[in-house]
């Protein structure tokens, strides 16, 4: 078997869901190659190279990548990606993107979003928001397939020497173009990989209240997270939603401020480690998920965390 | 121009599902049903572009069981013209339902297509991108804006960094995500005349389409399910416990 793993970048760092992504092909079998399809992106192709386990990175470095326009990303990979068993990337807004592109142009079917590999052709994965538990078997002989990083434990980001390969495939289906982009600056690290996490939901009442939750996310070294409803409200961005439809995150630490537990909210943050709960609503839903749970007003609450957690860290 | 939507009946996402004790799927009898959330996104976008003189005609298509026309029916109260019903009863899968729709595409030649991301049954997040491949259009996926001007289509997508606007050529899919609208509900009076809509009805068969599964399911369990924990009296307890008992932080 030969499996190809799509690399998630930004054109100057590989992204840690690219790790996790190779610890599945792994975990598959077989012979591991990474593309890393992008514009003066050799950086990452030399990180890509230092992975454990990685064979081979080919390198498609052109402007026709550089915004990782689904429509260029499809065709490039579906003609890379034939000679392959399995093609897999992280189920991130990239790769839920162009793989199914990928998918119907070699006319096969996508498995979206593994947390398991059976075998090489089995794997389990959620449905019904995480409610249910599907194992399907993939009978086409190319599998493509999109995984959800945090269900996987990276491989090392050091170690590796695999050749790297340019490739000299220029796709540019000309159907699409990039127009401008809005990325959130943060200093705090990746929601989707950090060790913890702390999220605010429609009992923040406003945005500005969310500046106590970042707080005490600056003090544990977290990510801010955020339920559907801030986000509608306008509280904070779109790519601070956690859940069904948002981001899925696995901590070892979850800390749910506000937020009363909808199945929508709990498929993306049900697999952390340890959760915790502040919520003035003693019969709130996410009760009975939280490890610990506190039954307070969070006005009241969130600052006094702040001040015990200087008092121990 | 003429807009396509593609609506797709799913349980309502407030029923909390249980898997069928013989662990073949979900236990879907006499459960409520209703149109995925996103697809009720994708009709109200619909809707919104006709109200601003931009689409001229709405044409709804869903594809599943006879029951189905319910929410072809809805989505025609809500503004659709008229709908699309392709009947079976059989499980359809992404690529298959993608190839039923390159179908309809072909034959109605909208200038565009909305769907929802993703159905909240299967969450598989497919459908609308591999009817772009299978149909050679471009695609805004996870759409929080569509501004169509002249022959192109602006689409501001929710990506995992923020966001990112792509300008598409016509004609191009483009699925939804939560923040592109707020739907609206029907009223009474659109209900009572949305029965007088034009509703065709047609077979894969009929489209020439093999709906042949690719994907075996070959069982369906319920997820490992957490313990609530314990309530602690004060936020001095919640920091003890995480620090010496739970030794997270
Ligand atoms: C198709 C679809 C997809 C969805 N996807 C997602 C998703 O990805 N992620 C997601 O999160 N949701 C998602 N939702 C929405 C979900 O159903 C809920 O509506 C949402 O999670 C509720 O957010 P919330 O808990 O912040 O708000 P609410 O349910 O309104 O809860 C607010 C909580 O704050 C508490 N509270 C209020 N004031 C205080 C205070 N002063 N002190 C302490 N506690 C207080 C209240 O007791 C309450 O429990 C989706 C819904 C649909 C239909």
């Amino acid at each position: 078997m030969s499996i190809l793993v799509i690399a998630e970048h930004d054109n100057s760092s590989l992204k840690q869901a690219t790790l996790n992504v190779v610890a599945t092909a792994k975990a598959i079998g077989g012979d591991i190659d990474v593309l890393v399809a992008g514009e003066n992106c050799g950086a990452v192709a030399e990180a890509a190279a230092k992975a454990e386990g990685v064979n081979k990175v080919l390198v498609a470095d052109n402007a026709a990548y550089g915004h990782f326009l689904a429509e260029n990303l499809g065709e490039l990979v579906a003609e890379v990606g034939k000679g392959y068993s399995h093609i897999l990337a992280a189920a991130g807004t990239t790769g839920k993107d162009f793989m199914p592109r990928v998918a119907a142009l070699l006319d096969v079917a996508q498995v979206s979003d593994i947390m398991r590999v059976e075998s090489e052709d089995t794997f389990v994965r959620p449905i019904y928001a995480g409610n249910a538990i599907a194992t399907v078997k993939a009978n086409d002989a190319i599998k493509v397939i999109t995984v959800r990083p945090t269900a996987f434990d990276p491989v090392a980001a050091e170690g590796g020497s695999a050749s790297v390969e340019q490739l000299d495939v220029v796709k540019d289906a000309g159907l699409s173009s990039f127009v401008n982009e809005e990325l959130a600056k943060s200093d705090r690290p990746d929601l989707g990989s950090a060790g913890i996490v702390v999220s605010g939901g429609r009992g923040m009442q406003n945005g500005d209240n969310f500046k106590m939750l970042e707080q005490v996310a600056d003090l544990l070294g977290a990510a801010v997270g955020a339920s559907r409803a801030a986000v509608d409200a306008g509280f904070v961005p779109n790519d601070m939603q956690v859940g069904q439809t948002g981001k899925i995150v696995a901590p070892q630490l979850y800390i749910a401020v506000g937020i009363s537990g909808a199945i929508q909210h709990l498929a993306g943050m049900s697999d952390s480690k340890v959760i915790v709960a502040i919520n003035k609503d003693e019969e709130a839903p996410i009760f009975q998920v939280a490890d610990y749970g506190l039954v307070a007003d969070l006005f009241e609450a969130v600052p006094q965390l702040e001040e015990e957690l200087k008092k121990v860290l | 121009m003429k807009v396509l939507v593609a609506v797709k009946r799913v349980i309502d996402y407030n029923v909390k599902v249980r898997v069928k004790p013989d662990n073949t799927g979900v236990d879907l009898a006499n459960v409520k049903m209703a149109m995925n959330p996103f697809c009720e996104i994708a009709v109200e976008e619909a809707v919104r572009l006709k109200e601003k003189g931009v689409a001229s005609e709405i044409v709804v298509v869903s594809i599943g069981p006879k029951a189905a026309q319910e929410q072809i029916r809805t989505a025609l109260a809500l503004g659709a013209d008229r709908g699309i019903h392709i009947e079976t009863d059989e499980e359809v899968q992404s690529l298959e339902a993608a190839k039923l729709l390159k179908s309809v595409v072909e034959k109605e030649e909208p200038k565009l297509v909305i769907l929802g991301k993703q159905s909240i049954d299967s969450d598989n997040n497919q459908t609308g991108q591999m009817l772009a491949a299978l149909t050679g259009m471009g695609q805004g996926t996870f759409a929080s804006e569509v501004v169509v001007e002249g022959e192109k289509v602006n689409v501001t997508r929710e990506i995992d960094g923020g966001l990112v606007t792509v300008a598409l050529n016509l004609p191009a899919v483009v699925t939804t995500d939560l923040r592109l609208n707020e739907p609206r509900y029907a009223s009474l009076p659109n209900i009572m005349k949305a029965k007088k809509k034009p509703l065709e009805s047609m077979s894969p068969a009929d489209l020439g389409v093999d709906i042949a599964n690719r994907l075996s399911t070959l069982k369906v369990e319920a997820p490992a399910s957490r313990q609530a924990g314990v309530k602690v009296a004060d936020v001095a307890e919640l920091v003890d416990k995480l620090k010496n008992e739970a030794k997270v932080i």
